[in-house]
């Protein structure tokens, strides 16, 4: 059950061989225990790196209510 | 200004009057009634309800949710076996708390139930009871419901003016014109060491969100109208009125140290922060934690969206006449006054004014100005 689980949860990818020897001397004595660990860490930071600015979308009757109440609490002049 | 953790920002918040319906219906306490509140608006976005098994046990192993968004601190809605009744999954149920007035449902998902003891030892990193955390764990009922959630209606809180939904603090940072944005949590009255750190990082980005913990408290801590016009007279006085913003949060303290750390980081990007401010045993209680173990937790999410600002402790050196920290003063520690705050607390109890090394006069005056300021 736990195995199909983990099957479920990860999945293989494959690199040069020669890039993974190169990985695995660079993350010698640190925190990383393995390829892995190392790959996910490096993909989560460039695939967050790539997300875009957050642009809302406000509807204008939205807009309007935010910015009143904002205003009557004394946030915006 | 940072997309809501996990891409979108939830709003599970819904018109429709759902008390009139024929529902099972089940009281809740203010905690979970809280959590409704910050699910709806997107405090805890991704979440759209408490926790399914599968999160749960990602959350616990991986401090992360099913779909691989960091998430660190479990959000669970738990009952006992009389409660549920003939209740089962698929069902909606209805959701009340007489203090917060919610009136919200869950549609289930799933039932299920969790061994307390893994649970407390992976989030909390122990399992003895008298961490307030593990305590509230053991103290769970034996099921859990897993889903969606929706939400009527709450009661507005006592601070009601100052309590702004993160799709308000997007608007108004956007406003002001706020690109980078950094949030400092709080749970006491502001002193001279907590004005130093929030204007060292104010210095690097365009405002500060003051974002205090408001809720159940234990006795003897401020209470939080104290916590909050402390902060007004320092913000009136000593703060650009367009570089700060102050505004509640409503949810209850873990005590999870590093874990509670993320989860106090994962909220304030949904209220649009870019930056938090994450000191000294952040979120810790006794010794259960290292003082800096939060600040370590971070290293694990390159994909958090928000970046954590670290500060040491901050004392002030009377040989530089200035605040300083471990990392800027040449001087021994026997030159350096610590911001206690337990002596300003013995200071106000006493009725006295701490002096101006410590804390404002205007914020101690402003505290003394309360005939009881502490949690009876």
């Amino acid at each position: 059950m736990v195995e199909e689980k983990d099957e479920k949860k990860y999945t293989t990818i494959s690199i040069p061989t020669p890039l993974a020897e190169k990985i695995k001397k660079r993350i010698e004595g640190t925190g990383f225990n393995s390829l892995s660990s190392y790959v996910t860490y490096v993909l989560r930071e460039v695939i967050s790196g790539m997300e875009e600015e957050s642009d809302e979308g406000f509807s204008k009757e939205d807009e309007e209510r935010v910015k009143d109440r904002l205003r009557a609490l004394g946030y915006l002049d | 200004m940072p997309r809501p953790h996990g891409g979108k920002l939830i709003d599970r918040k819904i018109n429709k009057d759902l008390s009139e319906q024929d529902l099972p219906t089940i009281e809740i306490n203010t905690n979970l009634s809280e959590d409704i509140d910050n699910i709806a608006n997107g405090v805890f976005s991704p979440l759209k309800g408490f926790l399914c098994r599968n999160d749960l046990e990602n959350v616990i192993t991986d401090k992360r949710l099913e779909s691989d968004t960091p998430w660190t601190i479990p959000i669970l809605l738990d009952f006992s076996k009389e409660e549920l009744q003939d209740i089962k999954e698929g069902d909606t149920v209805l959701l009340t708390n007489k203090e917060n007035g919610t009136i919200a449902t869950i549609d289930i998902e799933e039932i299920y139930s969790i061994d307390k003891k893994t649970l407390a030892k992976k989030v909390y990193g122990t399992t003895d009871d008298a961490h307030p955390g593990v305590a509230n764990v053991f103290s769970m009922k034996e099921n859990l419901l897993g889903g969606t959630i929706s939400l009527y209606k709450t009661k507005p809180s006592a601070f009601e003016n100052y309590n702004l939904s993160p799709k308000e603090t997007r608007f108004l940072f956007k406003e002001k014109g706020w690109k980078d944005v950094v949030a400092f949590q709080t749970r006491n009255p502001p002193h001279i060491g907590h004005e130093y750190v929030q204007k060292t990082a104010l210095t690097f980005v365009d405002g500060i969100f003051i974002n205090p913990i408001i809720g159940k408290k234990k006795k003897g801590d401020f209470k939080d109208e104290v916590i909050l016009e402390s902060y007004n007279t320092l913000m009136k006085h000593h703060y650009l009125k367009e570089r700060a913003v102050m505004s509640i949060l409503r949810t209850s303290m873990k005590y999870a140290g590093p874990r509670e750390a993320i989860h106090h980081a994962i909220m304030r990007k949904n209220f649009g922060c870019t930056h938090f401010i994450v000191g000294r045993d952040h979120a810790g209680v006794g010794d259960y934690y290292g003082p800096y173990d939060a600040h370590d937790m971070f290293s694990e999410f390159p994909d958090l969206g928000i970046a954590p600002v670290f500060f040491r402790s901050f004392s002030r050196c009377t040989k530089c006449d200035s605040v300083v920290n471990d990392k800027i003063c040449p001087h021994d520690q026997k030159y350096h006054i610590n911001f206690s705050g337990k002596k300003i607390r013995e200071l106000l109890i006493n009725g006295e004014i701490p002096s101006e090394d410590m804390m404002r006069k205007e914020v101690a005056e402003t505290i003394l100005k309360f005939k009881q300021p502490f949690v009876e």
